[in-house]
């Protein structure tokens, strides 16, 4: 068996030399980790550590002028770690919080639910007189600790819908998003909602040796393995905070809203939904109550009714008519009409005036013949071949000033109101229908509707003579990072300057005309264009409606207003817009007698 | 053949002494982790201790089943066991599940079996056969071929599964080439391979490059200026530089994004104590908290609250770090360094080649898993989840390392009977 080979039976030493070096390496490194290295020590008695989350400042937000509009203020969460919790004194515990028992057993079933070695928060948003109260006994309860958390305050007690608020993640942004943890923040609606990645910030974590008595004693490793938090970024709105809140008192027990843009830019400068309310209300505890008691309130005061309240345009739509017919080339600013006044058909005029009208009166005095007569000249013009192609050529105009569909911008619950395509008429007529019978959107009504936004922004764009911004709420970062370019590219109306020009004469008569429909509500010095409006409604009275811009030649300002069941345009929304325009361009109101009304 | 009387009386007790106390220190340090308070009998199946206690049972009686066969059988059938773990490795490619991503388990049943651990026991008695065979030759190159080619079929397979952890382990195999006459200039390259694997990691290529640049020319000063050995050291500098292209290349393009972390994270490169760092930083602060004398059985705190994830299986060292402290460990690694010495000891008294060869096999396999695993453990080594042989949870890698085990003890035992 034996062979005639090599021996190489003394390489048993070497083989034996690597078993015993390498597992000498490995003693060496347990000694360090073991003996040496102190840090790795909490010794024998029962210590662990505690992941303790350090949250980042939420990102504060401005108005347009730097204006504090939200920030933190500190409160606390108790926290507790089932596994830790022991020889708890229950009724002792809860007296000293103030819970009942139940309470107490439900929290801490949900808390082992969840983990019995992970925190969980078991009693949110203390504040710091009740943290004071039970900090001092809190050594008596093992596996229960605080954090200190914050919570939104809002120094302008306005713009609840545009800023949204804060509240516990649900179990599906758990789902979608690692990054949360039960009981963390998020933003719900508004502008929390929609910048939350930027507001948020980065968490940082912190790790804690505790005692067997819950006492923190130390860092762990000197904080080596701990990650600081990274504050959230501050955001800049385009909102000016003292107009916001000016419009807000405007419209206090009305039902309505005001949104104002800037037509250079497209950023809002207010947003008013009435009735509105305190965003304070919906912070820390009382915010399950109050909101519920929002949300059963019959007047709806959680709806944004600046961007989900649909109304038809009424007179105000006029102008995108006269915008169309012109630009057609069926009618020009001197083509003139007869009105015959209460005796027009199909459709009456509700003012008295002289006969025919062309362009500028027909505007200055709201003429429903005039719109109705142009619009059925461009229907019946030899340029289209039916009324169906008549109708896309109007229909294509309509959309492309932001109507019939939403911005998708920043601003939040936006509604997209209604412009009907053409296939509509064909369904509903069977192919059988012309001008005469869908007479109704030549004077906005049937079945257009829009919101107050699309109102502002349409006002925008005329103001612009032929563009706008995608209207939108964001100014800057604090930071440089650039705001989406979407927010910052024009969109175009294929409707010739000298179109909107002609139309503009016709929108400062309405305020400085003899019959202008608006000449009560004329500025000292700030010259207004703008268009009355009165909607027919079917469930009541009529809605009070107005849309414009200032100064007219260079328009910093656009507005719409929405007055629900109050009547003429001319007699709510007009006024309103007024003292809001001269609000924002002179920063105080010179004829104080004015607002008395309003703001008494 | 009065086998039995035999047997008893030829058995290395101290060796399977050693073996006992392995796998007693197992179920205790199994019970200690995974510890339930509701399911406190040690005997309860439902538990993982409960189940490795079975396991145990099965390993004692398969051993005793070893023990009372003919000795020849594992010579005689080492080609068949050989085929029918490969064919097992290949059916698991087409066939098997995937647990903790990579495709290397069979179930049946409720269990679930690796049959890497299985191809490593028929490797070892596939090559012991081939080597130990009367018309061997080691020092014939296509021997050597023969034998190289044995280990890379079943490495390549389980490293075509994904799981390139247990494909290192058959790595460990130099060792028997170098006992059976490997030069060892080949251990040297290995060495050397692996010092600049490392380096080119930490640092860029090029500064490798440079590095080894300079210490040629410094050799060149040193040893005799012949053409011949300028030759020599020009073309040693050039496989180096290749080598050193390979790995990056290989790390970068070849490796996967989580194997890539891992050794990152052991290299110091990247640190992530939520992702795949977590278990590393855990196990870390369990072992090193057990301090000089541990603390106590039971009463591991980071054990007791699953701070370490996987701790009944590959990071089962945890628990005798930290509740047994300095001491524990150094009795645990001595315990092992022991029983490799006196395998490889045993190995020598062999007769029978095969039976040298072998032993020698499962001495090197299980050196392997102790060192990769106990080494992931304090950080030493990247997180490659392979077990500790005889303590880690698990049924595949507790019958398959008692299998092994026996199946020496029975060759020693029997050892006389040769010739």
């Amino acid at each position: 068996m034996i062979k005639n080979r090599a021996n190489f039976s003394s390489r048993k030493y070497v083989v034996i030399a690597i078993f015993s070096v390498v597992v000498l390496v490995l003693l060496i490194k347990l000694f360090m980790i073991q003996v040496v290295d102190q840090s790795y020590k909490h010794s024998s008695d029962n210590n662990t550590l505690r992941y303790i989350t350090q949250y980042p400042a939420r990102g504060k937000v401005y108005d347009r002028n730097g204006r504090l509009m939200v920030y933190n203020e500190a409160i606390y969460d108790l926290m507790v770690i089932p596994r830790q919790v022991k020889n708890l004194d229950t009724l002792d515990f809860c007296s000293s919080l103030d819970i009942t028992r139940e309470f107490f057993q439900e929290r801490m079933a949900k808390a082992r639910r969840y983990s019995t070695f992970s925190p969980s928060v078991f009693l949110a948003q203390i504040t710091k007189e009740e943290y004071g109260k039970i900090a001092e006994n809190l050594h008596k309860y093992p596996g229960f600790y605080f954090q200190t958390r914050s919570v939104r305050n809002y120094p302008y007690p306005v713009a609840a819908h545009t800023l949204g608020n804060i509240g516990e993640v649900s179990k599906k942004d758990l789902e979608k998003d690692s990054y949360y943890k039960t009981g963390d923040y998020i933003g719900k609606s508004g502008v929390e909602y929609f910048y939350e990645k930027e507001l948020r910030g980065d968490k940082g974590l912190k790790i804690i040796v505790v005692d067997v008595h819950n006492r923190e004693k130390e860092s762990f490793m000197d904080g080596q393995f701990d990650t600081l938090p990274v504050a959230g970024k501050d955001i800049y709105l385009g909102l000016d905070a003292e107009l916001q809140l000016y419009g807000e008192r405007l419209l206090k027990d009305k039902t309505g809203s005001i949104v104002a843009i800037e037509p250079s830019t497209g950023q809002i400068l207010a947003m008013v939904s009435s009735p509105a309310y305190d965003p304070n209300e919906l912070v820390g505890r009382v915010r399950g109550e109050n909101y519920k008691k929002l949300l059963n309130d019959s007047l709806k005061p959680l709806v944004n009714r600046a961007t989900s309240g649909i109304y038809p345009p009424g007179s105000t739509f006029k102008m995108i008519n006269g915008l169309i017919v012109l630009q057609s080339g069926v009618v020009t600013p001197k083509s003139a009409f007869p009105c015959y006044g209460k005796e027009s058909q199909p459709i009456r005029c509700t003012h008295s005036h002289n006969s025919p009208v062309a362009l500028y009166e027909a505007i200055e005095n709201s003429c429903n013949p005039y719109f109705w007569e142009t619009f059925r000249e461009m229907f019946a013009s030899s340029r289209f071949s039916s009324s169906k192609e008549a109708y896309s050529y109007w229909y294509d105009m309509v959309v492309s000033f932001g109507l019939g569909s939403t911005f998708k911008t920043d601003i939040p619950s936006e509604l997209a109101g209604n412009i009907p395509k053409s296939s509509y008429y064909e369904k509903l007529y069977r192919g059988s229908w012309n001008a005469l019978t869908i007479r109704s959107l030549s004077i906005g009504q049937g079945e257009i509707l829009v919101t107050p936004l699309q109102l502002a922004n349409m006002a925008a764009a005329i103001g612009n003579e032929g563009f706008y911004y995608p209207p939108h709420l964001i100014k800057s970062f604090s930071d440089d990072t650039p705001i989406d370019s979407a927010l910052t590219t024009k969109r175009i109306i294929d409707i010739k300057p000298k179109h909107f020009k002609d139309v503009k004469i016709g929108m400062c008569r309405v305020f400085e005309g003899e019959h202008g429909t608006a000449r009560m509500s004329q500025i000292d010095s700030i010259q207004v264009a703008g268009k009355t409006g009165t909607a027919e409604n079917p469930h009541g009275d009529d809605h009070s409606l107005f849309m414009g811009f200032a100064p007219a030649d260079n328009p910093q300002i656009a507005i719409a207003v929405v007055v629900e069941n109050a009547g003429f345009g001319s007699q709510w929304a007009a006024p309103i817009a007024s003292l809001m325009i001269e609000k924002y361009l002179r920063g105080y109101i010179k004829n104080t007698n004015k607002e008395k009304r309003f703001l008494e | 053949m009065t086998t039995r009387n035999n047997i008893i009386g030829k058995i290395d007790w101290w060796l399977l002494a050693m073996y006992c106390a392995l796998v007693v220190i197992g179920v205790s340090a199994i019970y200690a982790a995974a510890f339930n308070e509701a399911h406190p009998s040690l005997f309860d199946l439902s538990q993982h201790y409960g189940k490795q206690f079975l396991f145990a049972g099965v390993s004692v009686f398969l051993g005793l089943l070893i023990l009372l066969i003919d000795a020849k059988f594992f010579n005689t059938f080492a080609y068949v066991i050989y085929g029918f773990s490969i064919l097992l490795l290949l059916y698991v490619l087409v066939g098997g599940s995937t647990i903790a991503g990579s495709k290397s388990w069979i179930q049946f049943g409720g269990f679930s079996f690796q049959p890497s651990e299985f191809a490593k026991f028929g490797t070892a008695l596939a090559l012991a056969h081939y080597l130990g065979g009367v018309n061997t030759d080691f020092s014939k190159m296509k021997t050597q071929a023969i034998a190289y080619g044995l280990v890379l079929f079943p490495m390549m397979l389980v490293l075509m599964q994904g799981d390139a952890g247990s494909s290192l382990v058959f790595l460990v195999f130099i060792l028997v080439f170098y006992r059976e006459g490997m030069s060892g200039k080949i251990l040297i390259i290995g060495f050397v391979a692996i010092v600049l694997f490392l380096l080119t990691l930490y640092f860029s290529k090029w500064y490798v490059l440079i590095g080894v640049a300079v210490v040629s020319v410094a050799i060149v000063f040193l040893i005799e200026r012949t053409k011949k050995n300028i030759l020599k050291l020009i073309a040693v500098f050039a496989v180096s530089a290749v080598f050193i292209f390979s790995v990056d290349f290989f790390f970068y393009d070849i490796l996967k994004q989580h194997q890539r972390t891992r050794i990152n994270i052991i290299l110091g490169i990247e640190k992530d104590i939520y992702g795949v760092g977590y278990n590393l930083h855990q196990s870390k602060i369990a072992i090193g908290s057990g301090g000089f004398a541990g603390k106590g059985y039971l009463q591991g705190t980071m054990t007791k609250y699953n701070f370490v994830p996987e701790q009944h299986t590959d990071f089962i060292f945890c628990t005798i770090g930290e509740e047994f402290g300095f001491i524990g460990s150094f009795v645990l690694l001595s315990l092992y360094l022991a029983l490799l010495i006196r395998i490889i000891f045993l190995a020598e008294r062999q007769r029978s080649p095969f039976s040298r060869i072998y032993g020698y096999a499962i001495a090197s396999i299980i050196f392997f898993h102790l060192m990769v695993n106990i080494g992931m453990t304090i950080g030493l080594l990247p997180v490659i989840g392979i077990p500790l042989p005889f303590l880690s949870y698990g049924g595949s890698s507790l019958l398959m390392f008692s299998l092994m085990f026996f199946v020496f003890l029975k060759q020693d035992a029997n050892r006389m009977n040769i010739l």
